[in-house]
């Protein structure tokens, strides 16, 4: 088993392409779970009991949902959101369609995981706000928010890498990218030097994107 | 002014229900520093998170400057907490904000228009003695200064009641004094009412006017911090004295002691007047001590003496009836043998 160089020299077009739809599904992706994921997850803190919005109806209701989208396997979710997708991207193969399922499944996530950051704040610090008369907003915004940004930046590193693995299963609907580079070209047509190449380049994306986002977290953290 | 009526507060656990605030009355007048004592777990620090409704009273009324607050619910309630400061044992800052950003937090609760805030937040850390330590982050303060970053957020919107919970129980007892100083300051310059609550008697015997003292979420002894201080009437409020006034004296040494054992006490400026050199000068006894102070409660003080008199019994109880002409209070503890 060894590396052919040639053969990548060869197929390197093929890798920067598949690179740049790993990077487009992860983008669109990772964008919807921050605009959707984080206000859901500030809601189930929030509407949690003994919180400052407690309303258990919300809270199940929530909860329920995201456990239930959280239950189903990526590759499942993949072939039951082809409605869905045919309805938003009007196509049902390609980055963009793979991107969708990618969302759906990403916001539930990092919801999660902005609800654990919350749950890490010092209860006090909110019972502070509130004594002092904050509004719920003002809480949100100048007292959750920027305590739990460190662990947030955390979250999100956490999401994009979860991202990168199921990225791979995108190939199911020919999303692209470089994990389905490798499982075609790797894994069916045992072509060895593609399949170490592309392992490689994710091996070193997570890397790079867990330095990033370990030094951010501690760059931006004031205590 | 605090009126607090017929107050409890329950809470479900889940081995049942805790009674955590038992029926208490309590009337805290405009302008006083009132302490409130009790070891935890007394309900001390429920009864003062209920008084801004951080904590729900099961039943029962809370006025504040008339106010029923027990009435009102969200937006209402959030206005009346403007004007109710609090300070916490463990400051709780916004740790991501600086000193300024968080003192500006509050104000912006009320609303404050934004050219306002600045020039507000540099006299609220002038008040506190922090203006060096505007762009600062919490992290970089001692503890003394991020209670007066506290103390600075707390009163942003010039509240008419100030309630520290603990707030200098986390702090050593030098830097407990200089906050116990600027909060008695606030009390005076800014006539704010401070609701206190401590386990420690030295921190109600620095600054507050009265106290309450309780004990299984009631409230067992009441009223003047001097007079409770000279005149226990609850073991519980006793056993707190006896922590800033202690008679204890080695039994080994009371074994040698043959004479008379009398405790005295000294209210008010009586203190001062030397009562026991002329005792001893008029009558044909000997005083000797065992154990004494002079407590100053706001600056009044109060002397207790522990002492063996020898002499001559009808000497000794003349001598004793002498200083109580005298204003002191005398109590035989051994008739001496």
């Amino acid at each position: 088993m060894g590396i052919d160089i040639q053969h990548v020299i060869e197929l390197w077009p093929e890798i920067l392409k598949a690179f740049g739809q790993t990077m487009y599904m992860i983008g669109i992706s990772l964008a919807v779970a921050i605009i959707i994921g984080l206000p859901l997850g500030i809601i189930l803190f929030v509407t949690d009991r003994g919180l400052f919005l407690e309303n258990r109806v919300i809270k199940g209701i929530l909860g329920f949902i995201v456990n239930m989208v959280r239950s189903i396997p990526f590759i499942i979710l993949l072939v039951a959101l082809i409605p869905l997708t045919k309805l938003l991207v009007d196509s049902t193969i390609g980055p963009a369609a793979a991107s969708v399922s990618l969302s759906v499944a990403a916001i539930p996530f990092f919801a999660r995981i902005v609800e654990t950051s919350l749950r890490e704040i010092d209860k006090g610090v909110i019972e502070a706000a509130i004594a002092v008369g904050a509004t719920p907003w003002m809480i949100i915004k100048d007292v959750l928010l920027p305590e739990a940004k460190s662990s947030l930046v955390q979250g999100i590193t956490l999401t994009i890498i979860s991202l990168v693995a199921y990225s791979a299963m995108a190939g199911v609907v020919g999303g692209g990218g470089i994990g389905d580079l490798a499982i075609r070209f790797g894994y069916y047509r045992y072509d060895n030097t593609i399949m170490i190449v592309t392992v490689v380049i994710l091996i070193v994306l997570v890397q790079i994107i867990q330095q990033l986002g370990d030094w951010t977290s501690k760059a931006i953290d004031k205590r | 002014m605090i009126r607090i009526n017929d107050l409890s507060k329950e809470y479900e656990t889940k081995k049942g229900s805790v009674i955590g605030v038992d029926r208490v009355n309590l009337t805290i007048n405009e302008g006083e520093v009132f302490g409130i004592v009790g070891y935890s777990g007394a309900g001390k620090s429920s009864l003062l998170r209920c008084i801004n409704l951080l904590e729900r009273p099961t039943s029962g009324k809370i006025e504040v400057n008339g106010l029923d607050l027990t009435k009102l619910r969200g937006e209402q309630l959030r206005k009346a907490r403007l004007k109710i400061g609090m300070i916490f044992q463990h400051f709780y800052l916004i740790s991501q904000k600086t000193v300024a950003e968080n003192i500006a937090f509050a104000l912006k609760a009320a609303d404050t228009p934004k050219e306002k805030i600045a020039t507000r937040v540099l006299e609220l850390l002038e008040m506190v003695g922090l203006t060096d330590k505007k762009d600062v982050y919490p992290a970089q303060l001692s503890g003394g200064q991020k209670q007066r970053v506290g103390i600075a957020r707390a009163l942003a919107n010039n509240p008419s009641v100030l309630l520290c919970d603990e707030a200098t129980s986390a702090l050593d007892p030098n830097t407990t004094l200089s906050i116990l100083r600027l909060l008695k300051k606030i009390n005076r310059e800014l006539n704010i009412t401070i609701v206190l609550i401590t386990h420690e008697m030295n921190v109600v015997k620095e600054i507050c006017d009265r106290m309450a003292v309780m004990q299984d979420g009631r409230v067992v002894e009441e009223g003047m911090v001097y007079d409770i201080f000279s005149n226990p009437q609850a073991d519980l409020t006793k056993e707190f004295i006896s922590s800033v006034v202690s008679f204890e004296v080695p039994q080994s040494i009371l074994d040698q002691v043959t004479g008379r054992i009398v405790k005295v006490l000294f209210k008010g400026n009586v203190a001062g007047e030397g009562v026991i050199s002329d005792m001893v000068q008029n009558f044909d006894v000997r005083g000797n001590f065992l154990h004494g102070s002079i407590e100053y409660i706001q600056e009044v003080p109060l002397g207790l003496f522990l002492m063996e008199i020898q002499g001559q019994p009808e000497n000794i109880t003349r001598a004793i009836t002498y200083m109580e002409g005298r204003g002191a209070q005398v109590e035989v503890v051994r008739s001496g043998h």
